[in-house]
């Protein structure tokens, strides 16, 4: 009978199906490897970017953004791998002899990928939005600093409202970039600058589609040296679980921020390589201005039973470095004589002083994210297990970065909260100082405010920086905050391309090769 | 079905959406998380908290930001997003015809397993085969889409790479779109080179949602089919000399399908929820990885109008789904 379906022919039928189906599969999978043409640098990244201005959105004051955003526009003044400074869009600058006016040089010859030339103008318009009110520049703050701009050929003298020590740096950290006035002004809005953005840095943007990818094309005219890769497609892949099955299965050229373990299981592999190395972002614990921490004996206490080694060492597979103060080794104002010792004898010693001990411990709630940074959750609860063993019970409250930012600015944290602090122009006001000064401080008391108030102002950069080392030492002498570790940024990529490290953690493909190649 | 019973059911959903709105928009503020806190970094000031609030609007009491935003609704204006900076409007038809294209293709697939299945298992009744399809669809519903998401990554993507794990289309491959409808626009376009692109793209996060949707149409399908084919017209068929293929095939499986239709139409709304997960799995460009960023972000103009639009499209499925009914059972579309 025509229609009769038998056992073999419906066994068939189901076996040709599914050869069919992986053989279409297979056929259609044309494009598996990347970079070793030399044209296309494939890069799983670990953010998506909402806006294509890096003046002007939501994640505009994001570390992890700004890769993307170095290539395609120029920041005022870049940074080296070492977070030292360089000539970006300027090459020249710096305060007046009264420190009431910077000057700054316009490079010459550059262009934006239109072909038309950048000019003072560009800058001034640049540095006059970024202040404006209007405009919702988060980093408005420093911004609006500025004021009253005298142009003298490719120099601008600008005049400064209000005295900022870091204010230099500060061309070179978040919403810093150069954009250019009359394509930007032209543009109809955020969607049709989305759609056709122009920088002037060395990649122009053929592509973009939210959420998923951006196509970057190399920029002919750039003023800098030539990238390597004529095009760079960042995929936007936050599951970090999805970025390593990028990089494994040869879709991705370079991924980063992959959990420790897969970064050592990676790196074994044949094609692979990576490195792990030590960026701009700190793990913290919080202290909160509230009962119990008020009393001194309780927090240090606290401090002295965390052995960060061994959290390191154990939790992180070794890529963290313990750190006593706020500041990284890389930053201006490190002091390695700052310590605070592991030591749980002093800790009980300290707790019995106000009453507590393994018998009558102390209680109180410690706040944590899961899953935002390497082994938060499993930090702090490695750090609720040492606590344990000297006479602190505390209780872990999950949150989310959100919940965790509304609670800082409502100044409603629990008694101890652990989260992170990038600073990639490594001053000390943009860590110690703004933890401490301002809505977001979590500790706030009249003596620690003494001494970091007059900083702000202090002209002398020598007396300032060792006015923030006092204050680090002063800090960890109460133990007003506890510092954790450095975060090592882990990135794996094919053993076709070079990488170097950058310490704010920058992936910028315009300084990725082909190896071998000079 | 007539065009007024159209008419009136779109007529009472007005204030279904309107309970939706007014729960969301209260919702929203309850859970704990300030977009402006999450905007603005450690050195700004009070007075930047401030304007900032001013500025999205957000310093008014609730009852007044509610007001306020019920009439730009009523307008056509769903607000600007807080963190895109973009209006809702378009932001979220820029990113609806991405896991529409989605569910539709998993639909579709599940579906397609789920006839084969059914019948095959019917056909075989009793014997080893309907054992297998009973076997596997338990296994199937017993593990949940995402995990089925995460299997396809391991083996199809990095085991035995054959399919891309992540994003809707190669970015190296030039096809401009005009609309978000990419498949669609491929085929009419005749851009073969895009079409396969594109299905590569989005076989694996259909599969995964389609898997578990297929096991349960399966399950419903063969009991409707068993009836069916106890039914006093499919005795009259098998004596009028028709073949069981045939009669599977071309009399029991019409009549089978009513209650599958409505289980399709109701598991289509709850697909569209459960693209969020797969969405994020997949880095898929769709509705569900923008509500993601939505909440993480507590952009509360979008959160709202990602609800809104759930719930316009579970209604607008629900009515679709009585539509299909009422053209496959007669009784229906003559009462």
């Amino acid at each position: 009978m025509k229609d009769k379906i038998t056992r073999r022919r419906f066994l068939q039928a189901s076996g040709v199906g599914a050869l069919s189906a992986t053989s279409l599969a297979a056929i259609l999978n044309s494009k598996i490897a990347y970079a070793e043409s030399g044209k296309t640098l494939t890069i799983a990244y670990n953010t998506t970017l909402p806006s294509l201005d890096p003046t002007n959105s939501a994640k505009t004051s994001s570390p992890a953004v700004q890769s993307i955003f170095k290539a395609i526009f120029d920041p005022y003044i870049d940074q080296n791998p070492d977070l030292s400074f360089r000539p970006g869009a300027l090459t020249k600058w710096g305060w007046n002899k009264d420190k009431t006016a910077i000057e700054l040089t316009l490079r010459k010859g550059m262009v934006w990928h239109d072909g038309t030339p950048v000019t003072v103008e560009d800058l001034v318009w640049s540095l006059q939005r970024a202040g404006d009110e209007k405009n919702g520049n988060p980093m408005q703050f420093m911004w609006r600093k500025l004021g009253g701009f005298t142009v003298n050929g490719n120099t601008v003298v600008v005049d400064v409202r209000e005295f900022e020590p870091a204010l230099l740096k500060w061309l070179g950290f978040l919403t810093a970039y150069i954009m250019p006035k009359g394509a930007f002004t032209a543009s109809g809005g955020v969607a049709d600058w989305d759609a056709k953005p122009i920088g002037s840095g060395p990649y122009m943007v053929e592509k973009f589609e939210r959420d998923a990818y951006i196509r970057l094309k190399a920029f002919a005219n750039y003023w800098g040296p030539k990238p390597a890769f004529e095009t760079v497609v960042f995929k936007f892949v936050p599951d970090a679980a999805s970025r390593v099955a990028e990089i494994e299965s040869g879709a991705a050229d370079l991924t980063l921020e992959v959990p420790y373990e897969e970064y050592d299981r990676l790196i074994a592999k044949p094609g692979l390589t990576g490195a792990a190395y030590p960026m701009s972002d700190i793990g913290i614990l919080f202290i909160t201005d509230r009962e119990p921490m008020l009393d001194r004996n309780v927090r240090l206490a606290a401090a002295h039973a965390i052995d960060k080694k061994a959290i390191v060492a154990q939790l992180l597979r070794g890529y963290g470095r313990p750190l006593d103060t706020l500041q990284a080794p890389e930053y201006a104002a490190y002091d390695a004589s700052i310590k605070v010792k592991y030591d749980p004898a002093l800790a009980k010693q300290l707790l019995a002083r106000s009453g507590f001990s393994l018998a009558r411990p102390i209680k109180f709630t410690v706040q944590t994210t899961r899953g935002y940074k390497p082994k938060d959750y499993e930090t702090v609860a490695a750090i609720v297990a040492m606590w344990k063993k000297v006479g602190i019970d505390a209780s872990i409250e999950v949150l989310d970065v959100a919940r965790h930012f509304d609670q800082q600015l409502q100044h409603a944290l629990a008694p101890a909260s652990f989260y992170n602090w990038g600073n990639s122009i490594g001053d000390p006001s943009t860590s110690t100082g703004f933890a401490f000064i301002g809505p977001f401080a979590v500790w706030r008391s009249p003596d620690v405010e003494k001494m970091v108030g007059p900083l702000f102002v202090e002209r002398d950069e020598a007396k300032r920086i060792a006015g923030y080392k006092a204050v680090d030492r002063y800090l960890a002498e109460q133990g007003y905050v506890i510092p954790l570790l450095q975060y090592y940024q882990p990135v794996v990529h094919k053993k076709t391309i070079t990488f170097t490290p950058h310490r704010a953690g920058t992936i910028a493909p315009q300084t990725i090769r082909l190896a071998g190649a000079p | 079905m007539s065009a007024n019973y159209i008419l009136r059911r779109l007529f009472w959903a007005i204030p279904t959406l309107i309970g939706v709105a007014i729960l969301v928009f209260v919702l929203v503020r309850v859970v704990p998380g300030d977009p402006i806190a999450m905007m603005l970094p450690p050195g700004a000031t009070a007075e930047d908290v401030g304007r900032l609030r001013a500025l999205y609007g957000l310093d008014a009491p609730i009852p007044k930001q509610f007001v306020a935003w019920m009439g730009d609704v009523l307008r056509g204006n769903f607000g600007t997003s807080i963190s895109l900076r973009e209006g809702v409007v378009r932001l979220v038809m820029s990113r609806l015809p991405a896991t529409l294209e989605l569910v539709i293709v998993a639909v579709a697939v599940a579906c397609a397993f789920a006839a084969l299945a059914a019948v095959g298992a019917v056909y075989f009744r009793g014997r080893w085969p309907e054992l297998v399809v009973d076997g596997l669809s338990g296994l199937v519903l017993a593990i949940p889409d995402f995990l089925w998401g995460l299997l396809f990554v391991l083996v199809l993507g990095v085991l035995l790479p054959v399919l891309p794990i992540s994003g809707r289309i190669d970015p190296t491959l030039d096809f401009n779109p005009a609309t978000g409808f990419y498949l669609a626009e491929a085929l009419l376009r005749l851009r073969w080179d895009a079409f396969a692109d594109l299905m590569k793209h989005i076989l694996l996060p259909a599969l995964a949602l389609a898997l578990p949707l297929a096991a349960a149409l399966t399950r419903v399908l063969k009991g409707s089919l068993i009836d069916a084919m106890n039914q006093d017209y499919v005795t009259l068929v098998r004596v009028k000399g028709y073949s069981r293929a045939r009669i599977l095939w071309r009399v029991a499986l019409r009549n089978a399908l009513i209650p599958t239709v409505t289980l399709t139409g109701v598991q289509f709304s709850f697909l569209i929820g459960g693209t969020v997960l797969i969405e994020y799995i997949f880095s898929y460009p769709g509705i569900g990885n923008l509500a993601i960023a939505a909440v993480n972000q507590r952009d509360l103009p979008l959160i709202q109008g990602l609800v809104l639009t759930f719930a316009v499209l579970f209604i607008l499925t629900n009515l679709l789904v009585d539509m299909a009914y009422s053209i496959l059972n007669p009784r229906v579309r003559q009462s």
